[in-house]
């Protein structure tokens, strides 16, 4: 199912993104599998409560059981009954560097999941399909690690002081200069980490008395962000622009809720990729929407940078837009360059004001002189001023990894979610059962993915989500797709009723791109 | 290999019920209980429906007969 969508123009490529609706028998069988779980939580509950049962989780004090309950919500009976159970596919230990194979500590449970011992055997070579690797920095060898261990032999590991106070590196300045060059903005600010950049800077942007829309699916570091600030919350439907456009109309006509004054600044919070759909922000809409309303626009590239755009510089190359135009440009540097921390850039009076009132800047610790060195050395490589093409190729090899996985995955018949460009592939499961069956039949198999259930989705729609990587070889890439399809079979995975043709064998060219299908 | 395949067929069948009624996740005393609940329900449901079925259908049949039997020979009797 293809949206090409014509906006007066407004967007220069087919936007093509689909969430096919779960099937009516599966939903069904989905809730019949929670309810058999909720009655068996409760039963297991009973007996710990009677004693007849060793109770192996958290609970109250003895004196402490008359005050207020502290396990007794929802949240605490899933992780007691659900999560336990199928807790051995997270928090897995790894011994190697998360490349695109990865080496994987092994553990087993004689208590059904309560506590875990090490085999002492180390599982290697497992295909790493749940690592943020987009453009395969994550290295243990090459430029990037030679150039990280000489800033360490140089400056040390720790920095010992706030930006303001004594941690502002020449590193730090050369970094900020070269990320303001690479993003196309007047200035930049570099921070120690990426949840701390959304966290702490929306409240020295925002304040009482403005208004934030936010997006349905945004990020918790947006959402605490925006809570920490102040101002008033409207949340608009994901990705929807009418539910957007209807908020601003809204909001300027009416006003602040009581006194019906205008807002003092209306900021529009927006991701690039969201993770857990694998979808991309309507871009153009949004900012000729913002220009329309006189609004700010935020956007949160944390996934997108460096994964989207003909040379990495991410959303807003994609949609071929003018860098300017978003007002705060938010980034991290842990997905795509291999490292640690996030980014913020803007006019320089913005980036200026952000060094004396960010809480960041004053209270936490800077970055890391290794860690800067490895984003400066990754970022010189993407940008293609190291003198080689290294860069370039990685950035296309992400590009058509992430065609040839989507367009397989459906042809299986999986259902999939999200846009064809983003390197973000979720998986649906829906049933408990099988994000369980999931995790641990493709680790037998040696192939490391992440599964994602309640509370991160709603929850019938609980999903495996694959990242993929410029280091996947097209053979790495061809063994995970068997492997997945001999699960799916066994799992009986592939709920989609829409099949797509699958094309002729041709090799990887231009044309192919092109391709749709109605 | 008819009978080897039969009995894939119904393993994979059996691991499909595990997985959607979830008892694939539950401890082995736990499943004893699931499914001797599960089995009682059914025999209980299947000899009820054995006893009671048969008598209900010829009654319904009978009932339906003598309506339109009733009808049938109204409508003769007027042609004639």
């Amino acid at each position: 199912i293809n949206h090409i969508v014509h906006n007066g123009g407004l967007y220069k490529r087919p936007f093509n993104e689909a969430f096919e609706e779960t099937p009516m028998l599966v939903a069904v069988l989905t809730y019949v599998g929670y309810g058999v779980l909720t009655l068996f939580g409760y039963l297991r509950d009973f007996m710990r409560q009677w004693k007849i049962e060793k109770c192996q989780n958290a609970i109250e004090r003895e004196e402490q059981k008359d005050f207020v309950p502290l396990y007794q919500d929802f949240e605490n009976f899933y992780t007691r009954n659900l999560y336990m159970r199928i807790r051995d596919s997270w928090n897995r230990p790894i011994c190697s560097v998360p490349g695109a194979k990865v080496d994987m500590m092994e553990r087993v449970s004689h208590d059904y999941n309560w506590t875990f011992t090490y085999t002492g055997k180390v599982i290697k070579g497992i295909i790493n399909m749940g690592s943020y690797n987009y453009l395969g920095f994550a290295q243990n060898s090459g430029t990037c690690q030679e150039a990280a261990a000489k800033a360490l032999s140089q400056y040390g590991a720790g920095v010992c002081s706030t930006r303001q106070e004594m941690g502002n590196l020449d590193k730090h300045e050369e970094l900020e200069k070269l990320v303001a060059r690479f993003l196309g903005v007047e200035s930049a600010m570099a921070y120690g980490m990426g949840f701390a950049t959304n966290s702490m800077n929306i409240p020295a942007l925002v304040g009482k008395g403005c208004l934030i829309l936010s997006d349905e699916l945004n990020h918790a570091s947006l959402v605490l962000g925006a809570r920490l600030s102040g101002a008033t919350i409207r949340i608009f439907k994901h990705n929807n622009m009418q539910s957007l456009e209807k908020l601003l109309k809204d909001a300027i006509v009416h006003g602040q809720p009581r006194t019906r004054r205008p807002w003092k600044k209306i900021l529009i919070l927006v991701e690039g990729i969201y993770s857990m759909e694998g979808s991309i922000v309507r871009l153009p809409e949004v900012i000729a929407l913002k220009k329309k309303y006189k609004s700010y626009l935020y956007l949160d590239e944390a996934h997108s940078i460096g994964a989207l755009g003909p040379s990495g510089r991410g959303v807003v190359e994609y949609f071929g837009l003018n860098p300017e135009d978003v007002d705060v440009m938010m980034g991290t540097f842990t997905k795509s360059f291999g490292a640690a921390g996030g980014y913020i850039g803007g006019k320089k009076e913005l980036i200026d004001y952000l060094r004396t009132y960010s809480h960041s800047a004053v209270y936490a610790t800077s970055l890391s002189p290794p860690v800067v060195e490895q984003i400066i050395t990754s970022m010189k490589c993407i940008m293609g001023e190291d003198g080689t093409t290294f860069g370039k190729e990685c950035v296309q090899q992400l590009a058509e990894n992430t065609r040839y996985f989507r367009r397989r995955l459906k042809e299986m018949g999986f259902i999939i979610y999200g846009n064809e460009d983003s390197p973000v592939v979720p998986l649906m499961l829906y049933m408990p059962a099988k994000i369980g069956a999931f995790g641990r039949e493709m680790l037998k198999r040696n192939i490391g993915v992440v599964v994602v259930g309640f509370p991160a989705t709603p929850i019938i729609e609980s999903r495996a989500r694959f990242c993929l990587s410029a280091a996947h070889t097209k053979e790495m890439l061809d063994t995970a797709l068997k492997e997945i399809d001999e699960v799916g079979d066994l799992l009986q995975l592939k709920y989609s009723r829409h099949r797509l043709v699958p094309l002729l064998d041709r090799p990887f060219d231009e044309t192919t791109y092109e391709e749709t299908e109605d | 290999m008819d009978i080897k395949s039969m009995k894939n067929y119904l393993y994979w069948l059996y691991c499909q019920f595990e997985l959607i009624t979830c008892s694939y996740l539950m401890e082995p005393w736990e499943k004893l209980l699931f499914y001797t609940f599960n089995i009682t329900m059914l025999v209980m449901i299947s000899y009820t429906a054995y006893i009671f079925i048969p008598v209900h259908i010829s009654t319904a049949f009978q009932f339906f007969l003598h309506l339109l039997g009733n009808q049938y020979e109204n409508t003769v009797s007027i042609v004639k």
